[in-house]
């Protein structure tokens, strides 16, 4: 016999964890496909051009230069429509799933990420562990991409993605151990809390090191410019999605700017305090510009965002030995080091952040 | 000793973050574009080298005299001439393409003219749906010398000087 009553507690619960997530993957659907543009825009403007500017309205009369906020509708609309090419012998069941395999990693793992006190999916105590789960399955993706297309440039770009996203998985996992060495847990709202005081006490000071390493490891994590050499485009045509058209390539292209949206929120969680006021413990303290909230993640968080279309715009592509060099020689033996000294300093209950209690 | 320096410098992103200062300051730039689409164009030279055109007299008489040099100097073989007695006794061409197709916009042409017959216009707008229609004849030459006589005339004023 099934209990009515339990069984309304469940499909109330599961109503409300699916409606948290309808209201956390829509906003940021729209902010993958805005993002899209905003890197058009941005590396156009970087690069002394406008970017995209027929598409949609005026948003300011008469200034043409912004003009184009249309165009990730009209991408979605043409690429809808394009017809998916699968290759001749490519393995289709692998071919098709491989976008849904780089994709669903890549949304699942917001869960975790809190965006304000509370505001967060599963406030579950292990979430950096299952960060770093979800984010090694959506190698998966990538490689198994590459394998289905029976292609050579795909193949070879998922050999090179493969290779490279292990090599800074290594560092990025150290950094995020010197995170947890910091706060003392794996829950990521807790990880937040511990940075509470001000400015200083975010973690960024004292693991300044793991906090740039990071960062450079999240860019080779998600294949972006400059660590860019599994899609390499003057190379390999277009790396593991060369064989892809339509809207199987338009799920690995949201795949790509939703991780990276994921680790720009990931950093600002870690090292700047997420949704902390840097206000906080100044004379600003008091004023509204003291509160905590959503806004202040968010801003951090698209500052991070702005920073890997600035290094696409700036950066040439590493060579694949540069990247292995500097994955395997300089940041795993910085960040070892540094989590000794971190270690040493957490013993010592080092002021103002590694305070007991 | 620049051993250790440039260790130190590449530790800590030296290079990296100039580059990054150089596009940071060319995003606040002023943008290059040109609205071409919404009737932007840049500004063009007298000698500009366009579309051609065969260029008359104030009195209606062209001015193509059927010497040929044009034909001779293209290197692209693009123009095609033939010429023969007219009424009156003089030296006229029965006919004079231009293969567009061919041609390279070099201006030998233009050069080569000892009575300013063939110019090349401002003109760079044009399209054919077919080949034959970038195929100029000479009646299509001289509809074009008639179009942009002022502006060609005007051109060759302030070109005089230099020539």
């Amino acid at each position: 016999m099934v209990d009515m009553s339990t069984f309304i507690d469940v499909a109330v619960y599961l109503g409300i964890i699916l409606i948290k997530i309808l209201v956390l993957v829509f906003p940021l659907f729209i902010v993958v496909a805005y993002y899209t543009l905003a890197e058009r825009k941005i590396i156009g403007y970087m690069q002394v051009r406008v970017g995209p500017n027929r598409v949609g309205f005026d948003a300011v009369p008469g200034l043409r230069r912004i003009r184009g906020l249309g165009q990730p509708i009209a991408d979605a609309v043409k690429l809808m429509f394009k017809e998916i090419v699968i290759p001749t012998n490519a393995n289709v069941f692998l071919f098709v799933i491989a976008p849904v395999l780089s994709f669903a990693p890549a949304i699942a793992a917001w869960a975790v990420i809190p965006f304000d006190d509370g505001w967060v999916v599963a406030d579950i105590n292990v979430g950096l562990l299952y960060l770093l789960a979800m984010t090694s399955i959506s190698v998966y993706g990538v490689i198994i991409a590459g394998w289905a297309s029976n292609s050579k440039y795909a193949f070879l770009g998922s050999i090179r993605s493969a290779a490279q996203i292990i090599s800074y998985e290594i560092a990025m996992g150290f950094t995020l151990v010197g995170v947890v060495l910091a706060a003392g847990s794996l829950n990521l709202s807790d990880i937040v809390m511990a940075q509470k005081g001000s400015l200083i006490h975010w973690y960024w000071l004292p693991l300044f090191p793991l906090f740039i390493i990071y960062f450079i490891s999240a860019t080779a994590e998600t294949n972006r410019a400059p660590f860019d050499v599994a899609e390499g485009e003057s190379e390999i045509v277009a790396g593991f999605h060369t064989e892809y058209s339509g809207m199987l390539f338009a799920v690995f292209f949201l795949a790509e700017y939703a991780n990276m949206i994921l680790v720009s929120a990931l950093a600002v969680i870690m090292f700047l305090g997420g949704w902390l006021s840097p206000f906080e413990g100044t004379i600003l303290g008091e004023t509204i510009l003291g509160q905590h909230g959503i806004v202040w993640f968010l801003l951090k968080t698209s500052i991070f965002m702005l920073l890997f279309l600035w290094f696409r715009a700036t950066f040439p592509r590493y060579r694949y030995d540069q990247i292995m060099r500097l994955g395997w020689k300089i940041f795993i033996p910085i960040t070892l080091v540094w989590i000794v000294v971190e270690a040493a300093a957490v013993l010592a209950n080092l002021p103002p952040w590694f305070v007991e209690g | 000793m620049s051993a250790v320096k440039n260790y130190i410098k590449s530790l800590f992103l030296w290079e990296l973050l100039k580059g990054m200062r150089v596009t940071g300051k060319f995003f606040f730039t002023k943008k290059l574009t040109l609205f071409y689409g919404d009737g932007e164009k840049t500004p063009q030279s007298p000698r500009f080298r366009g579309q051609h055109a065969l260029r008359r007299y104030a009195n209606g008489e062209e001015r193509c005299i059927a010497c040929k040099l044009c034909e001779a100097v293209c290197p692209a073989l693009a123009i095609t001439i033939e010429c023969d007695e007219r009424e009156d006794g003089t030296r006229r061409t029965t006919r004079y393409d231009i293969d567009l197709t061919k041609c390279i916009f070099c201006g030998f042409c233009e050069e080569s003219c000892p009575v300013d017959s063939i110019v090349e216009t401002r003109n760079f707008e044009y399209h054919g749906e077919s080949k034959q229609d970038l195929l100029m004849t000479k009646t299509k030459l001289l509809a074009m010398g008639e179009t942009y006589e002022p502006q060609l005339a005007a051109d060759r004023k302030a070109d005089a000087a230099f020539r």
